[in-house]
């Protein structure tokens, strides 16, 4: 083995979301400019504030699941993050039956767990009792639930947490599985997160914050991330989860290598409950964080996936913190963000893009941020817009900012052997 | 409402609850050995037939109630 460092890269890419179920048709349609958003269908929003999202319709778990029983026994966000693992090993090409299962684990996270489940279960309390509520409710709603499932379905006995930071939740999975296979603890992970919250009781709560878009008759041109007439974000759902594997391993298997991950920051803003810290403050130290720990000049990154919601001040305080971290360089970076396509996915936002990211990487092409008609004269990055733009992209950071004022970056690399 | 058995209404829940195909049911078919159920399967089971004959069953005489049959016969019984 050459030298003792382990490098950790992307062997397989899962993901279930409006705009597809593996990985080739979602990139597909986010190349396309293609957006996931409509009406919301799963419940009457007639009475809403916002009655739009990026809803998946159709949604089959079944070759994900040992049975329809274990279907039934689980939430759709357990649901989403079990299929997007089963897509993630599919495409990997790990044969499991040829590899010591004590060394793969799952880290898939949600931002909020089952809260269809905590509705429905709550109007069973309230109609019925406390004697009819039923066993299976913890378990479903449970936030961990996904990464438990995944790893007893395919017996992946290795490290195992869900991590939990709102809309950073992903990212922080896919950070900390990097560092715990740096550290020699697992050969391979299954980072990620994912979420099922086009709920009434969610939809209602963040209207109430005024956090979403209230575009009702524009659907498509709903999420505009860096576009003067933004008015919020738009909710998505799904589930993205990504094969973090040591290089030496994923070599003697032969494995396709997307991109190599490099670093990782993880920082707090300390600041409010909601608001980015004044000037993105933060988020600047995150990023300053994964360039560090991954090596890299600011100037040797070309691409940059925005956390970029489509809220009025989130994405101004990005490109404030983005500029501070790049200076110069700022203007020949490419910025999008791609939540305009699929909608704010929530704990499943920052896997997702990470997918993006390596596909963006794997194809050198970055993907466009659509919608955008009207320059904000504070977003004045180059946000790719509306059209995807082949390019040499050799290193990009992956940025992620929560409610709680947590934030997380990814920085990746082209795999250069 | 159709005249359905306490037999068939029984056997009807057990195949919904447990996701058991109906030719696996047999008076004899224990919950956990023969079908798969696992403690909760049987908390949520016992809900369920409660729901469906319109009576509580307590704990104490849920815990005896093990095979298809003890069920068909508890109901019976206590539908006299």
């Amino acid at each position: 083995m050459a030298g003792t460092e382990r490098r950790v890269v992307v062997t397989g890419i899962g993901v279930i979301s409006a705009l597809g179920s593996e990985i080739d048709t979602f990139w597909k349609n986010i190349l396309e400019g293609q957006c996931g958003i409509d009406r919301i269908t799963h419940f009457d929003v007639s009475n809403y504030d916002c009655q739009i999202a990026a809803e998946i319709k159709g949604f089959d778990p079944t070759p994900a699941f040992p049975s329809p029983k274990e279907i039934r026994r689980t939430d759709r966000f357990t649901q989403f993050g079990v299929y997007a693992g089963w897509r993630a090993l599919q495409d990997s090409g790990l044969d499991l039956e040829k590899v010591d299962r004590d060394q793969i684990g799952c880290f898939i996270g949600s931002g909020i767990g089952g809260l269809s489940t905590t509705e429905a279960q709550h109007s069973v309390l309230l109609e019925k009792g406390p004697g009819r509520v039923s066993p299976f409710m913890i378990p479903m709603l449970i936030l961990n639930m996904a990464s438990g499932m995944f790893s007893m379905y395919y017996k992946l006995r290795g490290p195992n947490v869900a991590t939990c930071s709102a809309c950073a939740t992903s990212t922080h999975a896919l950070g900390e599985a990097w560092r715990t296979i740096k550290m020699g603890d697992a050969n391979v992970i299954f980072a990620g997160g994912t979420e099922a919250a086009i709920v009434p009781l969610s939809m209602s709560g963040f209207a109430a914050m005024r956090a979403l878009s209230t575009r009702n008759n524009e659907p498509k041109r709903s999420s505009r991330p860096f576009d003067l007439q933004r008015d919020g974000f738009v909710m998505g759902e799904g589930a993205g989860v990504l094969a973090l594997e040591e290089l030496e391993h994923a070599k003697a298997r032969g494995a396709r290598i997307y991109c190599e991950i490099v670093g990782y920051g993880n920082t707090a803003d300390a600041n409010h409950i909601t608001a980015p810290s004044p000037e993105g403050e933060g988020a600047a130290r995150c990023m300053k964080m994964a360039l560090r720990s991954a090596g890299l000049r600011p100037d040797e990154v070309s691409y940059v996936n925005a956390h970029g919601t489509s809220t009025p001040q989130g994405d101004v305080c990005e490109t404030m913190a983005i500029k501070s971290v790049f200076g110069e360089h700022a203007k020949k970076l490419a910025v999008s963000s791609t939540k305009g396509a699929t909608g704010h996915m929530l704990g499943a936002a920052g896997a997702i893009e990470m997918a993006i990211c390596a596909k963006a990487i794997q194809n050198q092409i970055a993907p466009p941020t659509i919608n955008y008609e009207n320059p904000d004269p504070q977003c004045d990055l180059d946000c790719v817009p509306n059209q995807a733009r082949p390019m040499a992209i050799n290193a990009i950071l992956n940025n992620s900012f929560g409610f709680g004022g947590h934030n997380a970056t990814i920085a990746a690399k082209r795999f250069n052997g | 409402m159709s005249e359905k058995s306490i037999e068939e209404r029984v056997k009807h829940i057990i195949v919904e609850q447990l996701g058991v195909k109906p030719e696996q049911i047999s008076p004899e078919a224990k919950f956990i050995e023969d079908l798969g159920a696992d403690s909760l399967d049987t908390v949520e089971l016992v809900m369920a037939l409660e729901e469906e004959f319109g009576k509580e069953i307590p704990d104490a005489e849920a815990e005896k109630l093990q095979s298809v049959g003890d069920v068909i016969r508890y109901v019976e019984g206590s539908a006299k």
